[in-house]
């Protein structure tokens, strides 16, 4: 016996595939948008997600039976947003570089769909462990789609990976540039984002029988 | 004890509970942080004037600035005159690095008020440097930087930021791709000032026309380069009446 047990190792591993939040419950679009142009981008986002997703279904879950059913949503946000601003403000003071490179993703974790979504499905009916793995399991989850998404728009878009030139120099013409290639520029736009999260959906539900819908 | 929630009266008491513990937690965070906070932007703003002068510890394609240890006596050492430009006059102030950019320029809005310039001269290795700090609009926030010029009116540096560009695209403004572009870039043609563009048709990836007053653009971010080349224009002109008679 692991140190989960298997109910509770499904609330990690299902949001990781079959019940993953981008591509099949379609929550947290805007942000794998927004921000996988750069896979470090991506990374980045993933962990300050990964991070206020445990926390804060720990704290609506630790609340959820205090909370007023009317305007349970308004506490959600400023839980959320509470958080944020708090490791935003001590950041800031402790590690200000690191809190440079986190400035522009506070504002998007704070709209993030996918953590409102789990405070609402999940934290308001469970219990503060199981909630705070639940809220692991789903940024897990998010993350991998937006490593994905990121890899390979950085990869294709600017031909660099984390910043590192991994298909030669486009300008200097070295590498696979030598023979011809050149970087699709069209894949650091928005819309090639869309295209690439819509082919991971493909792929995953052609490749998983549980998802197929039969009409 | 079953508590009712979904009564008003427990609603309104939760609801003004929360909002004073949650006021109040985030209150005295932020004021007792504040001064810490305040200092590491002072010291951000000594690090990116000396970047744009060259004092930095980039390597080959870093963006590395003098270590907060250390940045005090280099920027005493660099920067050997801080000045304040105020309509036709000059005055020294060893705090002008200090001025509020955002407040001058609001307070510029009233006709009445001349707009007090900072600008810092540095000297490296015998070198001088006339460092324009700049502020303006990108996408999403603000933009701003600054831009170190030679007496003869050339790039020799600049460093750009930005408050909230999109992550990938153009939050790309603060590398060193975009950023070494602008060095050895003309911003005046003869005595007429032009400023430097952000091209999308400038077909010159590795910038070798220094003279065209323009750099390539980064894909997928053009309202933020359209932004820092109007920040450019704007920001720069104030300061070419007290350049241009550096250049005699």
């Amino acid at each position: 016996m692991g140190l989960l047990s298997k109910k509770d190792l499904k609330l990690i591993t299902d949001p990781l595939a079959d019940n993953n939040p981008i591509t099949i419950q379609v929550l947290g679009i805007c942000s794998a948008l927004a921000i996988t142009a750069e896979l470090k981008a991506s990374i980045v986002m993933s962990i300050a997600v990964l991070f206020v997703m445990g926390l804060g279904n720990l704290t609506i879950s630790l609340m959820r039976n205090i909370i007023p059913p009317k305007i349970r949503i308004i506490v959600q946000l400023i839980v959320v947003a509470t958080l944020v601003i708090i490791v935003d403000l001590v950041l800031k003071a402790f590690a200000y570089e690191l809190s440079k490179t986190l400035s522009v993703f506070v504002g998007l974790i704070i709209t993030n769909c996918i953590i409102m979504g789990r405070f609402e499905a999940f934290a308001l009916a469970n219990g503060p462990i199981r909630s705070f793995i639940d809220g692991v399991g789903n940024a897990l989850g998010y993350a991998i789609i937006l490593i994905i998404v990121g890899f390979f728009r950085e990869l294709l878009g600017s031909g660099t990976l984390l910043g590192f030139k991994v298909l030669g120099n486009p300008i200097e013409k070295t590498g696979v540039y030598a023979f011809g290639y050149e970087n699709n520029g069209f894949m650091l736009l928005a819309p090639m984002a869309l295209i690439t999260v819509g082919i991971i959906i493909w792929v995953q539900r052609s490749r998983n029988e549980a998802l197929i819908e039969d009409n | 004890m079953a508590r009712n929630t979904e009564s008003n009266g427990y609603t309104i008491i939760f609801a003004t509970a929360m909002v004073l513990i949650v006021g109040t937690l985030l209150a005295f965070l932020a004021s007792s942080l504040k001064d810490k906070i305040n200092e590491n932007k002072r010291i951000e703003k000594q690090q990116n004037i000396l970047y744009a002068m060259g004092v930095n510890e980039n390597d080959e394609s870093s963006v590395a600035f003098v270590s907060k240890n250390i940045v005090g006596e280099e920027f005493s050492k660099y920067i050997t005159k801080q000045i304040v430009i105020t309509g036709t006059e000059t005055t020294e102030d060893n705090n002008a690095y200090l001025i509020d950019l955002k407040k001058e320029a609001a307070a510029a809005k009233n006709s009445a008020y001349t707009r007090r310039l900072p600008l810092f001269i540095g000297n490296k290795e015998g070198k001088e440097y006339y460092i324009v700090p700049v502020r303006g609009k990108g996408l999403w926030d603000a933009i701003w930087g600054y831009v170190a010029l030679n007496n003869q009116l050339v790039i020799q540096g600049v460093y750009f930021d930005h408050a909230g560009e999109t992550p990938g695209l153009g939050s790309n403004i603060k590398e060193r791709f975009f950023m070494d572009d602008f060095i050895g870039e003309h911003i005046m043609d003869g005595d007429t000032f032009k400023g430097v563009a952000v091209s999308k048709s400038n077909v010159d990836p590795k910038n070798l026309r220094k003279t065209d007053f323009a750099v390539d653009a980064i894909s997928g971010s053009t309202i933020t380069g359209d932004g820092l080349a109007t920040m450019l224009k704007k920001d720069l002109k104030m300061y070419i009446p007290y350049l241009q008679t550096l250049k005699q």
